[in-house]
């Protein structure tokens, strides 16, 4: 019997290095190479975290529903699972976001929270996914779970540009535009931090999906392996 | 043609049959009426500030009672089968969303048009501005309410705790209606100009055309087995 568990070979191996690497040389970027900021000092720091986790939390959204639309298409189970990883990886990040920002916006701002339009998104997506979350563990069975958490998952990313848009309207946004094509008036070392750390995070997206995969991998095994051996002792 | 005819079948079938219980009519009014006991205790009508939440109020109302109505609009088609009867019958599945969108939003039109007298009475509102503009602007928002509503309903109803799972996946996803419907509500209500309150109209009216397409791709899926 082949076994293929936790360890999912070199591959998986290898990505693991490079991401610890990666988020070394992020640490690395951001506290000894970009410089202190003239007025928030070292608080600025957490804003290469804050970016960085934004950035994964966007981009595992978008495979949620990229891979939704994937699995309707062909039924291929496997689609579903990275949806429901993805997902698991999007809110977890997501979090992260909302627990930086209002550390930074006390600071910057003198506030922990107010209602800008990109705070409120923020919010919103935060619930739509741990929604999709719930859909998944809500005790259906089988096909039709995958199918309505799928449903979910595309139309809670059609909402996303449109709370983005609808909330545009209503005022001034103050948050501060650093992914510009000019860079915002960013220090170029302070850019190379925050590259650098969106680059580690992104390794680390990845990373952690690997892992939730082959977890759920093991998962399938057992309860093969179970029904294997409920079926030698009945 | 045919499609018109089919729907209005089922949006028939679906009103004579709450018409004859009153099931969901009662328990939505009573919902709305104590929905409105409650923010006028906790907002002194006298108050000048009562003033500013006040469409905030009204719609806090509406989709409080609409997801009552709601809950109930899939469920009790489980009894006996009849999803499975709706599902064999010879007609495209989004007829039956639109049919059920159909009741829904008649529904939650009777509701509103018997509670929004009493909203206005019990907080002693005088709009300023032209009261008329809210009939475009309860339409559209009703309609935006109940197409994600219906659909969401649909796709919940298949889970075990479905009356809790409804409002949590359906809130976020009701946002943006919310939103430009209390900021439009406000606008008529204190006389704003048009080009502030027409933005909140035209995102209410693209809000409802894409999720009354969004389920012609998707719904067959939801009613799948």
């Amino acid at each position: 019997m082949e076994y293929r568990g936790l360890d999912t070979g070199r591959y998986h191996r290898v990505l693991g290095w490079v991401t610890f690497v990666m988020l070394l040389a992020a640490l690395y970027f951001v506290f000894l190479y970009a410089p202190l900021e003239k007025v928030m000092r070292e608080v600025q720091k957490i804003f290469y975290f804050h970016v960085a986790s934004a950035w994964n939390a966007f981009f595992a959204f978008f495979i949620v529903f990229v891979s939704s639309i994937i699995y309707l298409k062909t039924r291929d189970r496997r689609w579903d699972t990275v949806a429901a990883i993805s997902a698991e990886i999007g809110v977890l990040f997501t979090t992260l976001v909302l627990i930086t920002g209002p550390i930074w916006a006390r600071k910057a701002w003198g506030i922990w929270w107010n209602w800008e339009p990109r705070l409120t998104t923020t919010l919103i997506l935060w619930f739509l996914y741990l929604a999709y979350l719930l859909i998944r563990s809500s005790g259906m069975e089988g096909e039709k779970k995958h199918l309505l958490a799928a449903v979910f998952g595309i139309i809670a990313f059609i909402d996303v540009p449109i709370v983005f848009f609808a909330i545009r309207w209503w005022g001034a946004i103050n948050h501060p535009e650093v992914v510009k094509g000019s860079g915002g008036g960013l220090h170029p070392k302070m850019l190379h931090a925050l590259i650098v750390s969106v680059l580690a995070f992104t390794f680390l997206y990845f990373y952690l999906l690997q892992k939730g995969l082959a977890i759920e991998r093991c998962r399938q095994r057992i309860q093969e392996i179970k029904k294997v051996l409920r079926e030698k002792f009945d | 043609m045919k499609f018109v005819v089919q729907v209005g079948n089922l949006v028939w079938k679906d009103l004579t049959n709450e018409f004859r219980t009153k099931e969901m009519l009662s328990s939505m009014l009573i919902f709305s009426f104590l929905v409105i006991v409650i923010f006028a205790f906790a907002f002194n009508p006298a108050q000048a500030t009562t003033r500013e939440v006040f469409p905030g109020i009204i719609w806090v109302g509406f989709s409080f009672a609409g997801v009552l109505g709601l809950n109930r609009s899939f469920t009790t088609e489980k009894y006996n089968d009849c999803l499975m009867g709706l599902m064999l019958a010879p007609v495209d599945r989004t007829v039956i969303y639109f049919g059920k969108v159909i009741t829904n939003f008649i529904l939650m039109v009777i509701i509103e048009v018997i509670s929004l007298p009493l909203f206005f009475v019990l907080f002693d509102y005088k709009p300023q501005g032209n009261p008329w503009l809210l009939i475009p602007i309860m339409f559209l928002g009703t309609l935006g309410f109940v197409a994600v509503g219906t659909f969401l309903a649909a796709l919940s109803a298949n889970t075990r705790a479905s009356e809790i799972l409804l409002p949590i996946i359906l809130f976020p996803i009701i946002v943006p209606v919310i939103i430009a419907a209390v900021q439009s509500t406000a606008g008529a209500l204190t006389g704003k100009e048009w080009s502030e309150i027409g933005r909140w109209i035209k995102l209410l009216a693209v809000y409802d055309i894409v999720f009354l397409a969004v389920p012609f791709i998707l719904f067959d899926y939801v009613l799948e087995v």
